[in-house]
């Protein structure tokens, strides 16, 4: 039985990786999780230099999924070089690092310091709903997409994979330009923006008013989006959004995603991505698939 | 690093210990046997619909039984699904998470506002040196018969019902009492308060604080907040509640 799949001539050993920003660096969760068991840990989002992050409330529970807006606090690329890519580097599995910016100059400078580093793929966020520049604002016009994309190629040793947001008219067209930017992969869906109001208080359940909605409530719409951008496109896609099982999983690959993101659902269960692992090696088997590329994109 | 566990406990008991007010004693395999004073545990809920765990302050520990009891108030859906939860029932929970309260021994005031004073019940028992207990209440008490086994605890309630009326600041001025260092739990307002009163008296002071949390392991970001010094951790200006805290020296914290 083969779990193992290619993105962009980089092998993972299968198909379950964390989703940035929910997993930290890894040290945290792996009290709870073999991370030599995952196909790769995607690390919280890193910029230039450390960023503060917004107030609290951060987080609020809605039905079937959460709100969060965390505004990216990080160490900076320093610190993230000295202390989590080595913390990482120990174990057998692969290091998407997740980055993030307020301008194009801001993601290709940590695009570079990364050049040199024992990091697998690179994945740079152009969808985080939650600051006030950068983030989303790259990733909701199809000619910005494009023209970041082509800047941090210019400067990336490692794939490039574009992180693209829900948050727009037609996900294909923002899947185009990412590759005609020269984007290695895609991965999608980041957070869907919404808002919760506490009835007794009147007041914003987050200090940010606003916050990315994840979780099993935003499954069926990022199933949705990768089939079409899957449909639009020629490179490979890691599906995110609301994979809380093995079944999710499966489906988002049947849907066209060549490997897949878990996020919120460590959130509810510390050790989910490796029992998403062991049950898509259950499902390979009572189905008799031998090989897990047999399933990317194999929706009738 | 501390260890933590992911376990299914089991309910060994639960009751209303006043108005929605619930005490549960839950039987753990390892969690009970390596819980701090101060600490606490992500409680999970069997329906789907809730994913984040209730991070809820551990209240007493039997070590010798591996059990633990938690005190919570029904604040939301979550913990109310707890409150019906039945003796031999199960429950997935993962702990002991945060740092816990320092031990030291020096004449102590152990004060604690509402849901807040469950933490200092723990501590009361494993702090072997003089300590008084100034315990705030809204209206009806909880907690009573615990503490006075332990010592004379001084009460508070804000509408005047049993001890002083008043907070618990009050409590401290109306029976004339001082201490070596404070251990403090409990609303915002309260904290404010202690954190002053032991700024102006030179006291050292250890609070410990509460926020929305996600992961309660602290890979999240979600819970943090401002400190004095950069935590080591992002090289901000955050410490997050659920790692470095939920203890903190008060002068160290905004809040």
């Amino acid at each position: 039985m083969n779990t193992k799949v290619n993105l962009a001539g980089v092998t993972f050993k299968n198909p379950v990786m964390t989703a940035s920003g929910t997993f930290g660096s890894g040290k945290e969760f792996s009290e709870f999780v073999d991370l030599n068991r995952l196909g790769a840990v995607v690390t919280k989002g890193v910029a230039s230099e450390p960023w503060t992050g917004n107030p609290t409330p951060r987080i609020a529970e809605t039905y079937g999924g959460m709100l969060n807006a965390v505004g990216l606090q990080n160490p900076g690329i320093d610190m993230f070089v000295e202390r989590d890519i080595p913390y990482l580097a120990k174990f057998d599995t692969r290091i998407i690092v997740n980055v993030c910016g307020r301008t194009t100059e801001d993601y290709c400078e940590v695009v570079k310091r990364l050049a040199g580093q024992p990091v697998d793929m690179l994945e740079i966020n152009i969808s985080c709903p939650n600051v006030e520049q950068g983030g989303i604002a790259f990733g909701q016009n199809a000619a910005a997409v494009e023209a970041i994309t082509k800047e941090v190629k210019k400067h990336a040793r490692q794939p490039v994979i574009m992180k693209l947001s829900p948050n727009v008219t037609d996900i294909s067209e923002m899947a185009k330009a990412a590759e005609a930017g020269g984007a290695d992969a895609l991965s999608l869906i980041n957070t869907i923006t919404g808002m919760k109001i506490d009835i007794r208080s009147r007041k914003f359940a987050l200090a940010n008013k606003t916050g990315g909605l994840s979780g099993p409530a935003i499954h069926p719409v990022a199933v949705r989006m990768v089939y079409q951008a899957a449909q639009a496109v020629n490179i490979p896609i890691i599906g995110m959004g609301g994979i809380l099982t093995a079944e999710d999983a499966i489906e988002m690959m049947l849907a066209g995603a060549s490997a897949v993101s878990v996020g919120t659902a460590n959130f509810r269960n510390p050790q989910v991505t490796m029992e998403i692992v062991q049950g898509i090696c259950d499902y390979m088997e009572e189905y008799g698939v031998e090989d897990i590329n047999e399933l990317i994109g194999a929706v009738q | 690093m501390a260890e933590k566990f992911k376990e299914q406990a089991v309910i060994i008991r639960q009751e209303e210990i006043s108005y929605g007010i619930y005490s549960m004693w839950l039987k753990t395999e390892r969690i009970a046997g390596k819980a701090k004073p101060g600490q606490f545990i992500s409680i999970y809920c069997h329906e789907g619909s809730r994913l984040l765990p209730r991070p809820i302050s551990i209240c007493e520990v039997d070590r010798m039984d591996q059990a633990l009891r938690i005190v919570y108030r029904v604040q939301g859906k979550g913990t109310e699904e707890f409150s019906k939860m039945r003796t031999g029932g199960n429950v997935d929970i993962v702990g002991p998470l945060g740092n816990g309260f320092p031990l030291k021994e020096k004449k102590a005031f152990l004060i604690g506002g509402g849901i807040g004073i469950p933490p200092l019940l723990q501590l009361a028992r494993e702090l072997k040196c003089e300590k008084q207990f100034i315990l705030g209440f809204q209206d009806s008490l909880f907690l009573q018969e615990e503490f006075r086994r332990l010592g004379n605890p001084y009460v508070a309630t804000e509408d005047g019902s049993y001890g002083t009326e008043g907070n618990v600041m009050d409590a401290i001025r109306e029976n004339g009492l001082d201490a070596e260092i404070i251990y403090a739990c409990g609303p915002i307002p309260m904290l404010r308060a202690v954190k002053a009163y032991a700024k102006e008296r030179n006291i050292e002071c250890w609070i410990s604080l509460e926020e929305r949390m996600a992961c309660g392991i602290g890979a999240c970001l979600g819970c943090v907040c401002e400190s004095k010094e950069r935590d080591g951790h992002t090289n901000v200006n955050n410490k997050r509640i659920c790692k470095e805290g939920p203890v903190f020296r008060a002068e160290e914290v905004e809040f």
